[in-house]
């Protein structure tokens, strides 16, 4: 059997305006762990669309073991053997976990059937995961393995996975590694997306760097650096962010004892916090999602008030201060949510500038806009953070992920905010943009503001933090200097806060 | 195969052109509808949307336009902020109702007073009423989280029957030999809302133009509109823009509750005349096709108004000089919002013909 699994050859998608592949071809081979890389809009979903029978190409075939294979939808790619795990996760957080697995199949067998298999899945490659729990009460990396199990229900011969180690800690991105090795050493192909290129380098046996819509090479990833593939990606040299030493200033931002209920049923309750934040630094705020980043990022920004004397700027109490008040005084934050939450995706740039700019950057006089000014600040920020869009006037839903990225960091950093808050600053940016925001927030720090970065990407907090704590179940952990922290250190801090917490009390 | 792909961007073009379009389809599937009851399309489109206009009688129908015209804009305005908003209340009718009621109340109190602060007391307690009655279902949904929806039609009704009981009690005329209805204002100088009867121009459309002028302002020009907009297009992004959620929809429902009472004054004290039970006649309802038919916007609005009354108008023409049947005309009007709905997905899709390739 020299036949390849999958044959992929002059694949060929057009999008009005874009070419999101163009005449793709290379080859999986059977138990091979294939990465795909690629900057965002590289066309990296659009090809494994095409494979799993969610788009079809314009032109250019698909072999699958030397058969023409052509997927008209996905249950014809499930059919043929063809599994795929999405970045966004399609359970039911009402349900447990087998109703869902259930869910998703043709011809769902009793419950306790699939309970069964569940559990011998499970047992069989190292995935812990309980089939009578609710899939709300599930951590990220529990409700991925659901989808796992569901995908390897169906015997699959090739498994792709779309960003997975996104929400995990490192410790569950190492139990995920162990059961991908088990996977292909029994013959099924795993086609591996990501941007986290050491991942890549210690698990895959081939990569494929798309950039543009084509192929612009092959590697073996073992045998290139980090550094090497990224150029690739990017087709230019990478400008690795600058941390210059500076001295800690006072501290400006007191969270004391703060606490706070969950904001509706599957929210995290804020537990008990204390942080102090001074100027001129960075402090990093790791955990894996779902752990209180929202909630923490919304009693931050003045969207949940929380109770007196628990947040303080400057000694001044800010916890019941509207967003707008506390923008004033200076503290601004950036969700996660670039769509619908820092941004209204119908609406102008310059529009989206008064979203937040409004009260510091007086665009409005007795409430009525100016919107020329408002215009000329959107400018700023598309001149400053090289914010690819034609003008100000452009909706902002026409802009990438990253191009948005780049204008909602932007917007906040060019108000010259005392305090700055970031909720995933570089989440689904490509490299060249994501080391941009973090050179701009380093940069801010070195001014003298105070720099709040909760973020998943243990890299990128390790790269810029001064400090850094973990979020787990709405508890912080006590900050710890990023210098010299080893992986298993922050990794038991991430998923141990609670625990160490726990035998405190009990002492 | 035809598909319909998304744009980056809602097109210009198209925001400004499917209404037109709209119209036109409905003058063409109206005109086949006319053609199928018997009648001569081309004769009755042009009964319908010309005639009020140009006839030798437009004389007399030109006045029909501003006074029917009036109270569509005036209500249509004051929903537009709550359905930009996502805050849906429908049922301006009531509002209308109450706004006429406490309205017409204030001036009847007076009776046969003259002096020049009865009709502005009577402005005043229209809006009012009409305030009042949609904060019902505004403080309903903010403190209990109950649908504005149903709150707001369920209480047309409420408002019919407070309409009857006040035109058969309360209100009615002492020296109106026992019949229903109350005494007609627009007889009462003091109290009269028309400026000139001849040419139909009561106070009523003068609000409507100046509500135009300034619904313009609040939404291009004032962070007011901005937040109203913000709110319907993404709630999450206009609370982090500072917008409380709660107090929005007690100012839209308010407003447009305002508004509407502001209508139903104006009509009780001019056109209409008196606090009648069949007092209401559906300008309420008919201005939630409006505001849609309008885009939304002040000086859609305008035109869209002055179009539906012309339908209604035209309708009436056409149904004493062609014996055109009233189902005929409703199916018409309703056909002319179903177009323009329908074509509304061309603002924001492009459509592609072409036949889809085998992979």
């Amino acid at each position: 059997m020299n036949t390849p699994l999958l044959q992929l050859s002059g694949l060929t998608k057009a999008y009005p305006g874009v070419i999101a592949n163009k005449n793709v071809s290379f080859d999986i081979e059977r138990g091979e762990v294939h990465a795909l890389l690629g900057e965002n809009g590289a066309g990296k979903s659009t090809l494994v669309k095409t494979i799993y029978g969610l788009v079809e190409p314009d032109s250019g075939t698909m072999l699958l073991e030397g058969q023409p294979f052509i997927p008209g939808e996905p249950r014809a790619a499930r059919a043929a053997g063809i599994a795929m795990v999405f970045q966004h996760f399609s359970l039911f957080d009402a349900m447990n976990v087998a109703e869902n697995i259930a869910l998703g199949m043709e011809n769902p067998p009793p419950q306790r059937e699939i309970a069964a298999q569940v559990r011998a899945m499970s047992d069989q490659y190292g995935l812990p995961l309980d089939p009578d729990r609710i899939v709300g009460e599930l951590s990220a990396g529990e409700r991925q393995r659901v989808e796992i199990i569901r995908c390897l229900l169906q015997d699959p011969k090739l498994l792709i996975m779309d960003e997975p180690t996104s929400v995990l800690t490192p410790q569950e991105v190492a139990i995920l590694f162990e059961t991908l090795r088990k996977l292909s050493a029994e013959g099924t192909a795993i086609l591996y997306i990501s941007h986290k290129l050491e991942e890549i380098r210690t698990l895959c046996d081939k990569a494929t760097v798309l950039r543009m819509g084509e192929v612009v090479g092959t590697c073996d990833p073992r045998a290139t650096s980090a550094r090497e593939m990224a150029e690739l990606m990017v087709g230019s040299t990478l400008h690795v962010p600058e941390k210059p030493e500076r001295p800690a200033g006072d501290v400006v931002l007191t969270l004391h004892g703060l606490s706070a209920a969950a904001p509706h049923r599957f929210g995290t309750a804020l537990k008990e916090i204390n942080l102090e934040v001074r100027e001129g630094e960075i402090l990093g705020i790791g955990g894996v999602a779902g752990n209180g980043q929202d909630e923490l990022v919304a009693a931050l920004s003045g969207e949940m008030r929380v109770r007196a004397a628990m947040l303080h700027y400057k000694n001044r109490d800010i916890g019941r201060l509207s967003p707008n008040r506390r923008r004033k005084i200076g503290v601004l934050t950036a969700p996660e949510e670039r769509i619908g939450h820092a941004a209204a995706p119908d609406m102008s740039l310059t529009e989206n500038t008064v979203l937040t700019a409004a009260t510091r950057q007086e665009l409005t006089s007795r409430g009525f806009v100016h919107w020329a000014k408002a215009r000329a600040f959107a400018e700023g920020v598309i001149g400053g953070f090289d914010v690819r869009t034609p003008g100000p006037d452009n909706a902002a839903r026409s802009l990438s992920g990253g191009n948005l990225q780049k204008f909602v960091i932007g917007r906040e950093v060019m108000q010259n905010p005392d305090v700055l808050v970031v909720n995933q600053p570089t989440w689904g940016v490509d490299a060249a943009a994501a080391a941009a925001i973090r050179q701009a927030l380093l940069d801010l720090a070195a001014k003298g503001a105070a720099v709040i970065v909760i973020s998943q990407d243990l890299d990128e907090l390790m790269e810029i933090a001064d400090r850094f704590a973990a979020l787990n179940e709405g508890r912080l952990s006590a900050p710890r200097p990023a210098k010299g922290l080893t992986v298993e250190e922050i990794g038991l801090m991430l998923g141990g806060a609670h625990d160490m917490e726990v035998a405190h009390v009990a002492e | 195969m035809i598909a319909l792909e998304k744009r980056p961007q809602p097109s210009r073009g198209w925001t400004y052109a499917t209404p037109i379009l709209a119209v036109i389809l409905t003058m063409i599937c109206g005109g086949l509808l006319f053609a199928a009851l018997g009648k001569n399309p081309f004769e009755t489109i042009r009964t319908i949307f010309l005639d009020p206009l140009f006839s030798e009688f437009a004389f007399y129908y030109r006045p029909q336009l501003l006074i029917k015209g009036a109270p569509l804009v005036l209500i249509a305005i004051g929903l537009s902020f709550g359905f930009r908003a996502g805050i849906w209340n429908i049922g301006a009718e009531g509002q209308y109702i109450v706004g006429a009621i406490c309205g017409a109340a204030v001036g009847l109190a007076f009776y046969p007073t003259e002096s020049i602060f009865i009709f502005p007391l009577m402005v005043l307690a229209g809006a009012i009423g009409g305030f009042v009655w949609a904060m019902i279902p505004g403080v309903l949904r903010v403190k209990f989280g109950t649908n504005e929806i149903l709150v707001s039609l369920m209480l047309v009704y409420v408002a019919e029957q407070l309409l009857a009981s006040m035109a058969l009690g309360a209100l009615r005329n002492p020296e109106g030999m026992g019949f229903p209805g109350s005494r007609n204002l627009a007889q009462y100088d003091a109290a009269s809302s028309w400026i000139d009867q001849s040419i139909g121009m009561h106070w009523g459309v003068v609000s409507a133009f100046i509500a135009v002028i300034f619904a313009y302002v609040a939404l291009s020009r004032h962070i007011f509109g901005f937040h109203v907009r913000l709110a319907g297009q993404s709630p999450r992004a206009a609370r982090f823009a500072g917008v409380n959620p709660g107090a929005l929809i007690l100012i839209c429902m308010g407003l447009s509750g305002a508004l509407a009472g502001l209508a139903g004054l104006f009509e009780v004290a001019g056109p209409a005349g008196q606090i009648s039970i069949d007092f209401n006649i559906g300008y309420g309802f008919t201005a939630i096709i409006v505001a849609f038919l309008g885009r939304l916007h002040p000086i859609g609005i305008l035109l869209a108004g002055g179009l539906m009354a012309l339908t209604y108008i035209g309708g009436e023409i056409a149904q004493s000089n062609l014996g055109l049947p009233l189902a005929a005309i409703q199916m018409m009007q309703g056909m002319l919002l179903f177009f323009l709905l329908a074509v509304d997905v061309l603002t924001n899709y492009r459509v592609r013909f072409g036949q889809g390739k085998p992979a």
